[in-house]
């Protein structure tokens, strides 16, 4: 089966992220694959191990994308598209959605799309249902496991996590999923796989070659601001024994309303 | 000149540092504490392909570059020392050395089980009398036939009860003269008969790590197995410590960084005198001193680790890393718990550890004085390489990749 990883190059999650010039920037933090795109691709390398096939990882991007698509590589993708092109500079989710659609389709022959629940720099969590909704595909949201996947019969079952329960469902094929962390902990890069990553020249593909015209965002950003500074005051909280203390602190969080 | 690491190092240093941080940080104070190694570490090690890592392919390693055996290293001991230490031991002086000097057969035999992590390998030379002045060591390899029967005691080494085999030195010639003439090295299973080892208690730092004795009593070894000519052991064994003391200064320059991690974080918190300590001028000193030291260990590494892949001679390069950053990173160390405070002396913090870890460093691989002493006769002159019968096989990257 051909499983395709749409993946996203976001800063490392120890950057500082400021608002400068109504810009979001994170310094020169380095750039990583954001870390709930390992989840999907772990989860799709893990099916074509048991299943037969290939991994193939898209991303939209500069060159920086690369970060995200070598990773992928090394973990085990065989192959890599970037989607490149100047018309997406403002790209909102449901353009890059659209242009994800017509990567997934020119690909061609794909039985599966694995995301990431969500970017941890955009945290929109949208990009996958738009994406399946432009390919016309199901929908299955932070899926947990396959127990079956089935790509002769065109059918597969997800398990989904939803709170305390565990919810099944059946769905045809192909289909768009999300996976989620419950999946399996994600695999370091082997070295070879870092051999090879690092030696694999990555096609890039404009609008053209996709046969799309620059898709027009719905979204425009008027105005961005940083959270404003939270003020937060320790009081230490004496008493004689440990249940007078505790008294105060029930009386003190009835006070706050926190109970 | 190019400074910039290729992406296969950025991807292997990244590799590395998640399995440190992930696997390898949340257990390691409780076993320092109980002064054990983690369990299953060097088979987590194995599986991952660093017990292999600049290893030609056909030998059963990854096929890496010596600048990659430097930036492991170095993310190891960010972590903790111990990790290191296995790449200074198993790579550094037990797989790299039968590369360097082996036979085809011995690479066959030994080096690829080492390659893929099937075995663990370390270096046995130190003796409980002998430690600096090696060439005079006293354990003995008598040939007899197609064997040498080897008798002594070694004392200190590294891995001494986890590793298969050694690289072990041993006097072969009683009165060669000068006697660094009369040592031969082999390499020897550590599970033959005769063999019996031990771990050392009671040590100030490498806890989470094994430090040991192996004692030899008429322990057979065949001929096949000498690494090298009969009466070549020290320098075979000089070699050794080449490769060691790379990986002990690119080890170094991570454990600086770990310091300089911690103390940043540390002081942009603490308060004292209605500021951050970072702003006092005298806690500003000793973060830039570790800046600067990370950077300068950094460099002399990377420069040993380019001369290795060039297959230039690197024992002046390797000396001068080994000991300008171990000094440096017990240094920065002890300001790091100074910038704690209180808080640094406890093994609540990392630093107490990172100080405890940094101390053996300027004692095995050269003590502090023997590198001073090895730097100055390079500088006055009274020191200089001889090519060597056998040179360490320079880096390239289509034979090392080759099936
Ligand atoms: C944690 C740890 C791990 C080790 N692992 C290994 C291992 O894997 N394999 C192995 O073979 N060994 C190992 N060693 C041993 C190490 O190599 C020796 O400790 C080292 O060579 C120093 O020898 P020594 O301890 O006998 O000290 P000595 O040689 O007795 O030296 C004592 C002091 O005298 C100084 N000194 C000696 N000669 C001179 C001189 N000419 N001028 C000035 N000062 C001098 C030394 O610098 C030192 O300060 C390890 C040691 C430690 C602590
Ligand atoms: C073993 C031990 C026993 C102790 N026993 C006692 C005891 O019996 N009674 C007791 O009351 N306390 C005791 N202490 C606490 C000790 O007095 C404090 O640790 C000490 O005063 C330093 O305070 P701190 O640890 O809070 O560090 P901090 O005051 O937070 O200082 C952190 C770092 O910043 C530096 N720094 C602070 N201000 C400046 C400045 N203006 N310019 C430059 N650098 C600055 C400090 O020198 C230090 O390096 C003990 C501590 C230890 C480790």
């Amino acid at each position: 089966m051909k499983i395709v990883v749409p993946v996203k190059v976001v800063p490392d999650t120890a950057a500082t992220i400021k608002v400068e010039d109504g810009r979001v920037t994170w310094g020169d933090a380095p750039l990583v694959l954001n870390p709930w795109d390992e989840f999907a691709v772990e989860a799709a390398l893990q099916m074509v191990e048991k299943h037969g096939g290939t991994v193939a990882v898209v991303s939209v991007g500069d060159e920086h994308a690369l970060e995200a698509i070598r990773k992928a590589l090394a973990m085990g993708a065989k192959e890599a598209v970037r989607i490149h092109d100047p018309a997406l500079a403002h790209a909102d989710v449901r353009a890059t959605a659209q242009v994800l659609a017509a990567a997934v389709r020119k690909m061609g022959d794909v039985d599966m799309v694995f995301f990431g629940r969500q970017a941890i720099d955009g945290d929109t969590g949208l990009t996958p249902m738009y994406t399946a909704r432009a390919l016309g595909w199901p929908f299955v949201g932070l899926v947990s496991a396959f127990p079956e996947m089935d790509p002769a019969g065109r059918t597969f079952t997800a398990e989904r996590s939803v709170g305390e329960a565990k919810q099944t469902l059946r769905a045809p094929m192909p289909a768009v999923v999300t996976i989620a962390k419950e999946f399996a902990e994600p695999r370091y890069p082997s070295f070879m796989g870092i051999r090879k990553a690092s030696r694999a020249k990555v096609p890039v593909w404009s609008l053209a070659d996709l046969g799309l015209d620059a898709p027009a965002a719905k979204v425009r950003w008027p105005e961005i601001t940083m959270p404003p500074k939270r003020e937060v005051k320790v009081e230490f909280i004496e008493g004689e024994t440990p249940r007078e203390i505790a008294e105060k602190l029930v009386d003190k969080l009835i006070e706050a309303k926190v109970l | 000149m190019d400074f910039r690491l290729t992406d296969e190092h950025r991807m292997v240093q990244q590799m590395v540092r998640d399995f440190a941080q992930k696997e390898i940080a949340p257990l390691v104070k409780e076993y320092d504490r109980k002064h054990e190694p983690i369990p299953g570490v060097l088979e987590r090690m194995g599986e991952l392909g660093l017990l292999g890592i600049s290893i030609p392919v056909r030998y059963g390693g990854q096929g890496m570059d010596y600048i990659t055996l430097g930036l492991v290293s170095e993310e190891l001991e960010y972590v903790d020392s111990t990790l290191r230490v296995v790449m200074s031991v198993h790579m550094g002086l037990c797989a790299l050395s039968i590369l360097h000097w082996g036979t085809e057969a011995q690479k066959q035999k030994f080096l690829v089980p080492l390659a893929k992590g099937e075995k663990v390998g370390a270096g046995a030379f130190t003796e409980p009398g002998h430690g600096s002045d090696f060439a005079r060591i006293q354990g003995t390899a008598r040939r007899e036939g197609d064997v040498y029967i080897l008798n002594g005691e070694k004392m200190w080494i590294s891995l001494a009860t986890k590793a298969d085999y050694a690289l072990v030195t041993m006097r072969t010639d009683p009165h060669a003269d000068p006697p660094h003439r009369g040592l031969t090295a082999f390499i020897v299973d550590l599970h033959s008969p005769g063999i019996t080892r031990g771990d050392i208690k009671g040590k100030l730092g490498v806890r989470a790590g094994s430090t040991g004795w192996i004692a030899f009593q008429n322990v057979e070894v065949p001929v096949e197995n000498r690494i090298g000519e009969e009466g070549e052991g020290f320098k075979v064994t000089m070699s050794a410590f080449d490769r060691g003391r790379y990986t002990v200064g690119a080890g170094a320059a991570g454990l600086i960084r770990a310091a300089l991690d911690a103390s940043v974080a540390y002081a942009r918190e603490r308060r004292t005198f209605g500021q951050p300590i970072g702003h006092h001028q005298l806690i500003k000193e000793k973060i830039a001193r570790m800046a600067r030291d990370y950077e300068m260990t950094r460099l002399l590494y990377l420069h040993t680790g380019w001369l290795m892949n060039q297959g230039q001679r690197f024992t002046r390069q390797a000396s001068l890393t080994k000991w300008f950053g171990t000094e440096a990173a017990f240094r920065a160390a002890h300001d790091a718990i100074q910038i704690h405070g209180a808080y640094g002396y406890s093994d609540e913090y990392d630093v107490e550890r990172f100080f405890r870890n940094s101390r053996g460093a300027m004692i095995y691989e050269g003590s502090s004085e023997i590198h001073t002493l090895i730097q100055a006769d390079y500088a006055l002159g009274y020191r200089y390489d001889k090519p060597l019968r056998k040179e360490l096989p320079p880096y390239d990257p289509d034979e090392w990749l080759a099936e």
